[in-house]
């Protein structure tokens, strides 16, 4: 489908790439939101990145709502002739699968969810044809993920997993949304994962938690010392699975500020990696390791 | 100098104009419901406009002054008294030392906002002073008020005693309200009838309204123009692949009660928007209670944009009467 413009108010202008998610409309979306950064157009004051669309926010007193449309009109063509390749970072985040804190969340819960009688990842593993839920775990941490979008709430990120469309994990929200989760809880919500921030109401499926801070306004935590929010959109997200050991080691760590999230900078080149999604995924978990 | 809170009232913050620039990260604006009332409190005991105030909801909190100080207080219409006695509203008044700030009950609107000359001096947090209370973010360490708490205050600019807002600059919504709306987003996945009776329903505040996004309930149920849903959109009509919500914008998730974001606002998400109430209007949500009659109006662009116009008309005027 071709782009689709359409003014927010008259502070607001909505751009939607597409309305199906993939990656080709995500870094269409990202290419143009950054294009639109880069020109610097006078009274746009912020510029939010989301799955296959973003949203352009401008003062009407510093420019009219049509000609904010008619400069980010003229940047789409260069964003789709732009070779789809971007620099980003890869970072590793350990989950406890299967954790006692989701567990006791989703048994409170129990009466808004689709299967009663089971867990989010009992659910999850049956609706996407896993043999139990190991299988589903190591499909889950088996290949990376892309940040596609970051918010909801503060420094919460949207992940599109990358893999061909037929293996990617699906599963509906809660039937009703529940009014707690567990900070750090790792969800997964219709084709998107997400690490909620920090505690709250939600209506992802809860898998499992990380022992890693994403969010921290007080700035202690030692490596969002320089800034508060640890996600970017474009960042790669590889899981690895951990048991409770390791989970209160990296607890412990990032209380002494001893915790560094593996992190490598990368190069990502959308053709290559749609050439050979495997190889192009064992090479960028390859770089995590450092090789 | 410092304000020692005696009762925090229903939802006391520190605000001010907000925080700009991060709501690509999920941190909203933020920053006062009624921006205009808070700017008028601060011009009017000689602040910036975008000093910090306190911005309290239907019931007003009990401070005791430590030293003396030059108070206002604007927007809801709820009697506010210095030991007792009644000062007049959009006025600035003097507080002295030991005197303790209450208030009668709300008459009129919703959010009162107090200023204090010098401004409530907590430390930035991204630039701005306002509460983001879901992020633990701003204001006073991070959340609502609570009884024993002492908020430090600034150096004043002067005293400006005495100075008040006519009449005619004071601005409250009248009942029942009009809400000006600019169709668009994802207005199109409505069916005709849907459209229609969207505009022409009676609907009212329902009690889940807060800084975060005003409920409504009361019109007929919305229904969709019928289509596959988009991959990765999730299975109800009212599913979108999530993206941004601009402030201001209109979600009805299901098809039932439209849900309109203000200034802490969930920065995307996975439901439809049909449009966005306008700039000119964002503050009037501000000021309406639970179960107040409401009808929104359909506008165009320049009908929107001829609207701020005004209401930046108001403010250079209020500006002016005030310097």
């Amino acid at each position: 489908m071709p782009t689709r413009y359409t003014f927010g108010g008259d502070e607001h202008l909505f751009v939607e790439c597409s309305d199906e998610m993939s990656l080709e409309a995500f870094f269409k979306s990202l290419s143009m939101a950054n294009g639109v950064k880069e020109s610097g157009i006078k009274g746009i004051t912020e510029i939010c990145p989301a799955n296959a669309s973003f949203q352009i926010k401008f003062d009407p007193d510093q420019i009219k709502p049509d000609d904010v449309l008619k400069e980010v009109r003229a940047i789409e063509g260069a964003a789709e002739r732009a070779e789809p390749v971007i620099r980003t970072r890869i970072v590793e985040i350990p989950v406890f699968y299967n954790d006692p804190w989701t567990h006791e969340t989703l048994m409170r819960f129990r009466e808004r969810h689709q299967e009663p009688s089971g867990t989010d990842l009992d659910y999850a593993t049956r609706i996407n044809g896993y043999g139990d839920v190991d299988d589903f775990v190591a499909a889950h941490s088996g290949s990376p993920w892309f940040v596609s979008m970051v918010g909801f709430v503060a420094g919460l990120p949207f992940m599109y997993q990358m893999v061909e469309r037929q293996r990617q994990i699906q599963v509906p929200k809660y039937l009703r949304p529940r009014t707690d989760t567990p900070r750090l809880t790792v969800g997964h919500g219709g084709c998107f994962g997400c690490i909620y921030s920090v505690r709250g109401a939600g209506g992802y499926q809860m898998f499992g938690i990380t022992p890693m801070p994403i969010f921290d306004p007080t700035q202690t935590t030692s490596y969002l010392r320089d800034f508060m929010v640890f996600f970017r959109p474009g960042d790669i997200v590889k899981f690895k699975p951990i048991d409770r050991d390791a989970y209160d080691q990296a607890v412990e760590d990032v209380d002494k500020g001893r915790f560094s999230p593996p992190v490598r900078e990368v190069s990502f080149d959308l053709r290559e990696f749609q050439k050979d999604i495997t190889g192009y995924n064992t090479r960028l978990e390859g770089m995590i390791n450092g090789h | 100098m410092a304000i020692k809170v005696l009762h925090h009232g229903l939802a006391t913050t520190v605000q001010d104009l907000g925080r700009p620039g991060y709501f690509h990260l999920g941190i909203p604006l933020g920053g006062a419901m009624d921006r205009y009332a808070m700017r008028a409190a601060n011009l009017l005991v000689g602040n910036d406009e975008g000093a910090a105030g306190l911005e309290a909801v239907f019931l007003g909190p009990k401070l005791e002054f430590t030293e003396d100080a030059t108070v206002a207080v604007t927007g809801a219409d709820m009697p506010v008294k210095v030991d007792g006695v009644e000062q007049p509203g959009w006025t600035a008044f003097a507080v002295r030392a030991g005197q303790t700030l209450t208030f009668d009950f709300l008459k009129s609107g919703a959010r009162i906002y107090i200023a204090v000359a010098g401004g409530i001096d907590v430390p930035l947090a991204l630039g701005s002073r306002s509460t983001y209370p879901i992020g633990a973010l701003g204001g006073y360490k991070g959340r609502p008020l609570a009884a024993g708490d002492e908020l430090p205050v600034g150096a004043a600019n002067g005293s400006g005693e005495g100075r008040s807002v006519a009449e005619p600059l004071r601005r409250l919504p009248a009942a029942p309200v009009a809400l000006r709306v600019l169709p668009g987003l994802y207005w199109d996945r409505l069916s005709d009838e849907a459209k229609r009776s969207f505009f022409a329903d009676e609907w009212k505040v329902a009690p889940e309204a807060d800084r975060m996004g005003y409920r409504f309930r009361g019109g007929t149920k919305l229904s969709f123009v019928d289509r596959e849903q988009p991959f990765g959109a999730g299975s109800d009509p009212s599913n979108i692949v999530d993206s941004c919500y601009p402030y201001g914008s209109i979600q009805v998730p299901g098809g039932t009660e439209p849900i309109i974001l203000h200034r802490d606002a969930v920065s995307g998400g996975g439901y439809f928007m049909l449009g966005t109430v306008i700039s000119a209007d964002m503050d009037l949500i501000g000021q309406m209670q639970p179960h107040t009659p409401t009808r929104f109006v359909e506008v165009t662009m320049d009908e929107a944009l001829a609207a701020r116009a005004e209401e930046n008309d108001r403010l250079e005027a209020l500006r002016t009467s005030l310097r």
